[in-house]
């Protein structure tokens, strides 16, 4: 491998570990935003379910169709 | 996609919200009786060519046979734009979608079927005494009952009802792995499970029978093609669940759809017999990480995976030598991707599939709310997930907030409302009902009949689903001023 090729190699190996830790860190963001997310979707489940669950379900009876 | 009819039939689960209400029969009557867009309320139901009790086992079975008079009949039967049909079948509102070739098509007429029926909650919410109704697209209601989804695929007559069977049934007992809509719990006396793949599994007590009510076979043998008996069968397949997530839907009836025309071609197909499929099919439900080996009858076993690997690697030696349409190709990439997925972590696909998008959600709030299984809050979950009222239910909300991937835009939906498919009969059937709405008399899936007045009815049978299409039907359609010119152009 000539000198040259080196160099490149490296500086290529050096602008994929900025990539990666870029990546690293977006990957955290992205982590952050999905659980920020979630608990968001879990207030909202919490606001949309039905508030009396257990009668609800037990009242739901249905005839066998088809 | 290689041209294949195919179609569904939803029976939604229905509630009501308020005491005091009627039976599930009248309450059903009264919901699919306020669709607002129907191009004639008076249009029959043609019941001539109807025979549920013929069984592919080449009997017919004894049995009372549906003959309403007229006025029950138009009460019981809307025959829709889109070449549809909503009705009521024993206690539930039905619909099914109208003829289709395309697996993405099932997904969009599905979907607009949803919207109909949403569309007659809200007009019976508006009545002078209204009615709270709620409807579910699902199949039990977790107390043992359950009501039914059932897919039908057009196959050539010439193939054996036997080998359909024996290729199909370990099919059918693994794509629930994809095609699953999940559950909380277990029931019809089956073992306890804290979440399950599948909505219908605890229901199939049998292998091959004609019922569909009780003990429910894996393999349906109703030989009711609607067509041309000579040329085609009908597989009626009804072991599927109703699913939410389009791409359940669009992987469950186009990997069969490609499996269906492989048994017909002959193409090679894997060597698997089941050893107990109706137990393995309950325990391939309960399995939800996808790790359990099957039994086959020569002592071999493999996981659900690797069976539905089998089928789909013999897709691609099959379809490499007479060279997949582009619609082949597409229903084999989304199945290879979600079997790799599948394999690696099901969870990855929680987006994607109706039973890992449910159980990531119920365990997301378990986690958050500190509570286990048997918690009432989780059976409101997975009942509610199917809720179709786009502000209550769960599917609904995680669609609206982009937590779900689609293969349909709502365009398209609501364009499949008003409009048929154009690559079937459905699209003269559609057409017909919107251009001449008072002179159609009657419909079914196999014939048209016109009121002609001075009591005359002709009846034009379409015996063949891939006639009456838009490329030959509609510059007659179009320019035609009356029925009587349709009728004459296409006697010539």
């Amino acid at each position: 491998m000539s000198k040259q090729e080196h160099k490149a190699d490296r500086k290529k190996e050096a602008g994929k570990k900025e990539e990666e830790a870029a990546a690293g860190s977006k990957s955290a963001e992205k982590g952050k935003k999905i659980k920020d997310d979630l608990d968001k979707l879990m207030d909202k489940i919490d606001d949309v379910l039905e508030k009396n669950a257990e009668e609800f379900v037990k009242n739901y009876i249905q005839k066998g169709g088809e | 996609m290689i041209k294949r009819i195919l179609g569904t039939e939803t029976e939604f689960g229905i509630a009501t919200r308020h005491s005091g209400a009627l039976d599930p029969v009248s309450t059903s009557l009264l919901l699919i009786n306020q669709y607002p867009y129907l191009p004639s309320t008076r249009v029959l139901w043609d019941y001539e060519h109807e025979n549920p009790l013929l069984d592919v086992r080449g009997f017919e079975v004894e049995g009372e046979r549906e003959r309403p008079g007229p006025e029950y009949n138009r009460l019981l039967n809307k025959v829709l734009a889109n070449g549809g049909r909503l009705y009521v079948d024993g206690a539930h509102p039905e619909y099914s979608t109208p003829e289709c070739t395309h697996p993405r098509d099932v997904v969009i007429y599905e979907k607009a079927g949803d919207r109909i029926l949403r569309q007659c909650c809200e007009q019976a919410a508006r009545m002078k005494e209204p009615s709270h109704l709620v409807l579910y697209r699902n199949n039990t209601d977790g107390k043992g009952n359950s009501y039914g989804y059932h897919e039908n695929y057009l196959v050539d007559r010439s193939v054996p009802f036997e080998t359909l069977m024996k290729q199909l049934i370990p099919f059918f007992v693994t794509r629930q792995i994809y095609a699953g809509s999940g559950k909380v719990g277990a029931e019809n006396r089956m073992p306890p499970a804290p979440y399950q793949i599948s909505q219908r599994a605890d229901f199939f007590e049998t292998l091959v029978d004609l019922n569909t009510m009780v003990k429910r076979p894996i393999f349906n043998t109703r030989d009711e093609p609607h067509a041309d008996s000579a040329k085609y069968r009908r597989l009626h397949v009804i072991v599927g669940d109703a699913n939410m997530a389009e791409y359940s839907t669009y992987l469950k009836v186009g990997a069969l759809a490609v499996v269906l025309t492989m048994i017909e071609e002959k193409g090679p197909l894997p060597e698997i017999e089941l050893d107990d499929p109706v137990r393995s099919i309950k325990e391939v439900s309960r399995d939800i990480g996808l790790k359990l080996p099957i039994r086959l009858s020569d002592g071999r076993k493999y996981t659900a995976i690797e069976i539905q690997r089998f089928y789909l690697e013999a897709a691609h030696r099959f379809f490499e030598q007479s060279e997949a349409d582009p619609g082949t190709q597409e229903v084999l990439m989304k199945w290879g991707s979600v079997l790799d997925r599948l394999e690696e972590d099901p969870m990855q696909l929680s987006r994607e599939l109706d039973w890992v998008i449910k159980l990531e959600l119920i365990r997301s709030y378990m986690e958050k709310k500190k509570c286990g299984w048997d918690d009432s809050r989780l059976a409101m979950m997975d009942l509610q997930y199917h809720d179709l009222r786009t502000e209550k239910g769960l599917y609904a909300a995680l669609e609206k907030d982009h937590y779900v991937d689609r293969i349909t835009t709502d365009r398209e939906i609501e364009e499949a409302e008003q409009n048929p498919p154009t690559d079937t009969r459905a699209y003269f059937r559609g057409t017909c009902l919107k251009k001449f709405p008072k002179e159609v008399y009657a419909a079914s899936w196999s014939s048209i009949l016109f009121d002609l007045g001075n009591a005359t009815i002709k009846k034009v049978p379409l015996m063949e689903p891939l006639r009456g299409t838009q490329s030959l039907t509609r510059s007659l359609l179009e320019s035609a001023r009356s029925i009587e010119e349709v009728l004459s152009r296409l006697s010539m």
